[in-house]
């Protein structure tokens, strides 16, 4: 058995150790946010935080990560300002990369709080979107900035 | 996004139409006949409905069609969402239905208060009477309005009239993408699902020699294993189990059909068909008399290798074989080709096949044929239960329906004033509509021509946007067994790679501007003459830039719509760097701007990926590209600053989906030109 933390919640789960992380989230968990693409962490799809921290959950063996928190796309806030930020500038398209994108993001946000939107952009370039959305992901990261600044005067 | 339930229960609402319901709680229901592939279609189709209906925006939830006639496209003759042509397609239906509905609840509110139709007004979701200050809300009306006879030709809106048409409005999926509630057909859940994972052969031909079921079978999770047409399928309770069953299932395969096909031997085959008599496509006046006559002639090849379509979701279907139903769930763009295929293979008339359709994580035609399908009803057929059928990356990309590669040898010529009066064509390829099952007659496969030649009436109006007073185009047709299906924009991109260089080198040698001289042989083309004039103003065409770089320009019009590319380029120690593209684009009038502008940034992007990266790597007779890794797809970093314009035309409406791709890679490749005066006749660009 293995116990893991996501999203706030412990789940004991009966899968190998070696199980990708990804695939645990998807098939026990039935959260489906998390999304695969490649299977070998070249896209960012499968974008989930770990402690805190953008790791691709394809390459992240389940028994690995006991006691960690692990959090997906559906366990960060509705009012991250990644998420609002995105409903803002209309970012997505077909949306299957999104929800890593955000993740990705909202990582990099949070490991540099000062760092401007160029910076984190800068940083995305082992992301894949198919749809081409990249002008508006670049909107979208602007936009996220800008809105936790004025959070934080608030 | 709710999955619509296959026999719709009599409404106690008002349902005038099979495309939407207003509910007694007010809610509009639209159902989607089309695809969302993130083209925003669901979107643009309830802003249609809700416009001529007025209803309020905030009531608007939309569901996906089931298979049936009344959700077939008019210009497409079935349900599928392919060929730009769903906006164009749907939007005086839709009208139409719509303002069915606002006559009848207008109507019903005026029989409740005893007053005449003319002193009533609907607005956003309302019917009010003025004179007495009366009003009743769309929910409350929804049942006596149900009574009413539905118009048939009731009275539209006039443009100016538009509340949503016309305007930026938010995705209706937008919140959905977002939060990571969006279904899509990778994510299809049911009781007792199966997951299925196929072995497949390594080379184009190959069958198995034999394979250890009994060590597949062995692995924890894994409960049949089922052969069929596209591999051998490896049933199971989880994607990892279906994964570890097929690696234990171990599959010799023998030699495939061609075992020496590889990339170089597929460029010769397709180079040397430029040699090779052809089928004749279309020739008007005498291109050969005028070319012996021409003052200058120019020959040139082009050659385009196979690009993937690498949907950011891989292939999957779901199906669920009962014995007198079969319901399929997943991502496809055609539904009546998908449901008809699903009952082929399950033994059941089309009408006992429910199709469920997904949100698709990207479509880019891929998803139009049924081959995933047929794999998901076998495996369901065989263990009676619901079974998943997913494709891994790797399997994604080497057993992909390629967009054909495609050589052009083009021979034109100038009359002594650089006129361009001929221009004879010879297209190598491979063929299209073998891959669909239909016929080539006379050697004429048309998907592979559109960007040269089309019929005349065809939804798709992919003809060569030039006047030419001699003009002809050949076709050969490769028996390589290399599969290809439709591509965004089909072959209008890898032929106006060829048709737009070739029209700047010949103003080279005309010694004209490209602008110029392509404006010459687009006198009887306004629309195409008007993109052209809107990005070369737009684009600062003609104003000077450094040394190393340079603008390229260039125009194509498919599937009713008329766009022209600038591309600002650098090149500095081989590399390209695209600085700028500017788009301008006619599609008549513009339902959905927001849309537009999006799939035109996305499709200058996807172009400039297979301009710059992309290629499918074949070996050993099958494809030797694995994944993301070495099947290289633009990044961040490489996008250029894009900017739209849209022209405000009131001219025929066309589609938005594809017509953003074919100009840019021949803009980038002039540019290059521009920048260093090598002319570069193949992509993905090597200098």
């Amino acid at each position: 058995m293995i116990s893991i933390n996501v999203n706030g919640k412990d789940y004991q789960v009966d899968v190998p150790s070696d199980t990708p992380l990804l695939w645990v989230i998807r098939d026990q968990l039935k959260l489906m946010g998390t999304k695969y693409g490649c299977g070998i962490g070249e896209c960012g799809t499968c974008t989930v935080h770990i402690d805190g921290k953008a790791q691709r959950s394809c390459a992240v063996e389940v028994g690995k990560v006991q006691g960690a928190k692990i959090t997906t796309i559906e366990g960060l806030s509705e009012n991250h300002p990644v998420k609002r930020a995105w409903i803002e500038e209309q970012v997505v398209q077909c949306g299957y990369c999104q929800p890593g994108v955000i993740m990705e993001v909202a990582s990099l946000m949070a490991e540099s709080p000062k760092a401007d939107a160029e910076t984190i952009v800068r940083s995305m370039d082992d992301v894949i979107c198919r749809c081409g959305s990249y002008p508006r992901i670049k909107k979208g990261i602007a936009k996220a900035v800008d809105i936790a600044r004025k959070e934080v005067k608030k | 996004m709710k999955l619509a339930k296959a026999a719709e229960a009599k409404s106690s609402g008002l349902k005038p139409t099979a495309y939407y319901e207003v509910t007694p709680d007010g809610v509009v229901r639209v159902v989607i006949p089309s695809s969302e592939m993130g083209q925003g279609i669901y979107t643009t189709l309830a802003m249609i409905v809700a416009d001529e209906l007025e209803a309020d925006w905030g009531k608007i939830q939309v569901v996906q069609a089931p298979a049936a006639d009344a959700f077939k496209n008019v210009l497409l003759d079935s349900q599928m969402t392919v060929g730009s042509a769903a906006t164009r397609g749907w939007y005086v239906p839709l009208r139409k239905a719509g303002a069915a509905g606002k006559t009848m609840l207008i109507e019903a509110a005026a029989q409740e208060w005893k007053v005449p139709v003319s002193e009533c007004a609907a607005e956003k979701g309302t019917v009010r009477h003025a004179k007495s200050g009366r009003s009743l809300s769309y929910g409350e009306l929804a049942a006596k309005a149900a009574k009413l006879p539905v118009p048939q030709d009731p009275q539209l809106k006039k443009e100016s009239e538009f509340k949503y048409i016309g305007k930026a409005m938010p995705r209706v999926d937008g919140p959905e993408k977002v939060n990571g509630k969006a279904i899509f057909g990778y994510d299809v859940d049911l009781p007792d699902i199966h997951y299925a994972i196929l072995a497949r052969p390594p080379a184009y031909g190959a069958k198995p020699d034999s394979f250890d079921e009994k060590a597949a079978m062995a692995v924890d999770g894994v409960v049949k294993v089922v052969p069929g047409p596209h591999g051998i399928a490896v049933c199971a309770k989880s994607y990892t189990a279906a994964l570890k069953g097929r690696k234990a299932l171990n599959v010799k395969w023998g030699a495939g059909s061609h075992p020496d096909l590889d990339s170089a031997s597929i460029e010769k085959a397709l180079m040397s068909g430029l040699e090779q008599p052809g089928a004749n496509a279309i020739t008007t006046g005498d291109p050969k008399k005028a070319l012996a006559q021409a003052a200058k002639v120019l020959e040139a090849t082009y050659y385009v290798p196979c690009v993937a379509h690498a949907t950011m979701e891989p292939m999957n279907f779901t199906a669920h074989v009962q014995q007198d139903r079969c319901d399929i769930w997943g991502p496809t763009q055609g539904q009546t080709i998908a449901q008809m295929v699903a009952g082929q293979v399950a033994g059941l008339a089309p009408d006992k096949v429910q199709v469920h359709t997904t949100l698709l994580g990207c479509g880019l035609g891929r998803r139009a044929a049924p081959d995933f399908v047929v794999d998901a009803v076998i495996a369901s057929k065989a263990l009676g239960k619901p079974v998943k059928v997913v494709w891994t990356r790797e399997e994604d990309i080497q057993h992909d329906l390629f967009r054909s590669a495609v050589a052009h040898k083009i021979k034109a010529g100038l009359d002594s004033q650089g006129n361009l009066v001929a221009w004879d064509h010879k297209v190598s390829c491979f063929s299209i509509q073998k891959y669909m099952g239909m016929p080539i007659e006379k050697g004429i496969d048309m998907f592979v021509l559109w960007g040269l030649h089309d019929a005349p009436q065809s939804p798709t109006k992919s003809q060569i946007a030039y006047g030419m007073p001699n003009f002809s185009v050949e076709l050969f047709l490769s028996d390589l067994p290399v599969p290809v299906t439709p591509w965004r924009s089909v072959q209008n991109a890898p032929n106006a790679f060829a048709t737009e260089c070739f029209m700047d080198e010949l103003a080279q040698l005309a010694g004209k501007d490209s602008l110029a001289f392509r404006l010459e042989s687009l006198k009887d083309n306004p629309r195409a003459r008007r993109v052209l004039e809107t990005v070369a103003k737009n684009s600062d065409w003609g104003k000077p830039l450094p040394k190393g770089r340079g603008r390229g320009i260039a125009q194509h019009a498919c599937f009713g719509s008329y766009v022209a590319q600038v591309a600002d380029v650098s090149v500095k120690d081989g590399k390209v760097t695209v600085n700028r593209v500017d788009v301008a684009v006619d599609c008549g009038p513009v339902v959905n701007p927001n849309a537009l502008e999006a799939q035109i940034e996305g499709a200058v992007v996807l172009a400039l990926s297979t301009t710059l990266r992309e290629e499918v790597k074949f070996a050993k007779g099958g494809v030797a590209s694995k994944n993301f890794g070495d099947y290289n797809i633009i990044r961040m970093s490489e996008v250029p600053d894009i900017r739209v314009h849209i022209v405000n035309s009131t001219d025929e409406m066309g589609g938005i989906g594809e017509p953003g791709v074919p100009p840019l890679a021949p803009a980038v490749t002039n540019a290059v030109f521009a920048a260093t005066g090598k002319r570069l006749r193949k992509i993905p660009l090597a200098l």
